[in-house]
């Protein structure tokens, strides 16, 4: 089985949307494309576990079809690799899932089978998950209120491209903050295998009241479409993870 | 797609509940918590008057992985690699929700630092020397353990012996490694990658040593580093010890089998020379000890003969 391409929108925030399109309807827009969409909502050190802005986290990820968690800016590291992983797996999963429904001809997913056959399976997810091509679009808020958070997300940043890349399979990672100046997002590093290297990339921070996650989203999105168009005629396995 | 564990509630079993798995129909009874981790938590329950520990988690795929972990680790003959696995099942409850869980050998005993804080630290040497040869085997059989912490560490008694007890961090070699703890992470200190080698276990038993000593951890600094070489200077008082931890830290030892030798030549030496040094004063004390205790015999047997 070909693990093929694996491509997800990571967006991390503080707060909620307040403009344009609704960002859950896009996530599950982004979703039909083949593109997952995990969340990850930044906690002011002094709030408590569940703050009213980020109730919107949960629902853009579950429509997105990815994961999410609300943390603490400390934990924000382990969490950046922990989501990227646990997505990468539910993602590897689903394809799982379709092949196993093509063999067994039901509707069976690997929860379901008996303890000792989903032991098989599982090695199966997890070779996929070391040798599939993983693409992230990292999509970071930087409204105002976010200013005290980035230097943490930059560092969580360099350390998801490492633990990344500890795979044997290949990466692709850019970073796009928003809102941008004049457009919804803006391009802070473009298409790279390693992040490793960034430093100050959030210099530039526009400092307005308005977070446009929803736009945001859709216009991340096309930064995948405009790449797999050159990437056309290389690649076909892309089809592969679009399917399941 | 849609995953059925995004929408799954977190799960948390009472004490004195009864888990009967879907397939194999065994009973557990929950005695109490045992701890919580990334994925999942351990409880200690009864079955059949035995106590095992039962691990749960909202994440049926990692249960899984680690089940293919416990069950290879059962392949290797006469050579106790982490807990046995007793049961491998899931657990419905009344909403419906599917629960992966095992159920593994309840290893009892005290945390490294109670241990050495309790026995003294002369004991490390000993307790290292077994951890170090079981790295060894589990090398061999192409694993790296991971996610090597004192948290994942139980020193069991008769004969003491330091052993693990969460597999859950191992990885096949040449692969990214699967959980991990920044402070017990290489790559975190800038000491080398997140690709499973021989060389990340070391570097975390380094730093398993090093709790021991900071039982609170201590930030990485402007030079991580710099920082690990400070704070190994700066607390650990067995010289030969210091000298391996650096030689961990900066990844010198590239197999577990390098680290057992250095251990077992010191812990010989310094018993050589303990000895040497004791030796020469007792020597020449030997005959006068001797000669004190025939005197005492014969001074209590004229007292007794007098009276």
């Amino acid at each position: 089985m070909k693990a093929g391409n694996l491509k997800q929108i990571l967006l991390i925030t503080d707060g909620c949307s307040n403009q344009g399109e609704n960002p859950a309807m896009v996530a599950s827009l982004v979703a039909e494309q083949g593109i997952t969409v995990n969340v990850i909502g930044i906690l002011e050190d002094t709030q408590s576990e569940q703050p009213e802005g980020l109730e919107e986290v949960e629902d853009v990820a579950v429509n997105g079809r990815g994961v999410s968690q609300i943390v603490y800016q400390q934990a924000l590291t382990q969490t950046v690799q922990t989501v990227t992983k646990q997505a990468m797996t539910e993602t590897l999963q689903g394809v799982v899932n379709h092949e196993l429904k093509h063999i067994l001809g039901q509707e069976t997913t690997i929860e379901e089978l008996p303890p000792e056959q989903r032991g098989e399976v599982m090695e199966v997810v997890d070779e996929l998950g070391e040798t599939c091509s993983l693409e992230v679009l990292v999509l970071v808020d930087t409204s105002a209120s976010m200013a005290n958070k980035l230097l943490a997300v930059q560092e969580a940043l360099i350390d998801l491209s490492i633990s990344m890349n500890a795979r044997m399979g290949d990466n692709r990672f850019a970073v796009y903050q928003f809102p941008g100046r004049k457009k919804p997002i803006q391009q802070l590093v473009d298409w790279t295998s390693r992040l490793d290297s960034i430093s100050s990339i959030f210099s530039k921070i526009s400092s307005g009241g308005i977070t446009p996650t929803g736009p945001a989203l859709k216009e991340a999105m096309y930064q995948f479409g405009k790449k797999s168009l050159r990437r056309r005629f290389r690649k076909d396995d892309l089809s592969n993870i679009e399917e399941a | 797609m849609i995953s059925p564990t995004s929408k799954k509630p977190d799960v948390r079993l009472r004490k004195g509940q009864i888990i009967i798995g879907k397939w194999h129909k065994r009973q557990y009874q929950v005695i109490r918590l045992l701890g919580s981790g990334a994925i999942g938590t351990v409880y200690l329950c009864l079955y059949q008057n035995r106590k095992v520990a039962l691990k749960m988690s909202i994440q049926s795929a990692a249960i899984t992985s680690e089940v293919n972990v416990l069950k290879s680790f059962q392949a290797v003959q006469g050579h106790h690699l982490g807990p046995a696995l007793i049961d491998v099942d899931d657990y419905v409850t009344s909403a419906g929700h599917h629960y992966a869980f095992y159920i593994m050998e309840y290893i009892s005993g005290d945390t490294l630092t109670s241990f050495i804080n309790q026995n003294g630290n002369q004991w490390l040497s000993p307790l290292l020397l077994g951890l170090v040869k079981d790295l060894e085997v589990l090398h061999k059989q192409g694993y790296v353990f991971g996610d090597l912490k004192l948290e994942n560490l139980i020193v069991a008694r008769n004969p003491a012996k330091l052993r693990w007890v969460d597999v859950g961090g191992t990885t096949w070699k040449g692969r990214a490694i699967k959980e991990y703890t920044e402070f017990y992470d290489r790559a975190y200190w800038g000491c080398g990658t997140r690709k499973a080698d021989a060389g990340y276990d070391l570097f975390a038993l380094a730093m398993v040593i090093l709790r021991v000593y900071y039982p609170d951890g201590f930030a990485r600094g402007q030079n991580p580093r710099k920082t690990l070489r400070q704070k190994i200077d700066q607390a650990v008082d067995i010289e030969p010890l210091k000298h391996l931890l650096k030689q961990l830290v900066d990844q010198t030892f590239h197999e577990a089998g390098q680290v057992h030798r250095f251990l077992l030549t010191h812990a010989m030496k310094r018993q050589t020379t303990r000895a040497k040094q004791v030796q020469p004063i007792n020597e020449p004390l030997y005959p006068v000890v001797e000669m004190i205790g025939v005197l005492t015999v014969g001074a209590g047997y004229c007292l007794y003969l007098m009276l």
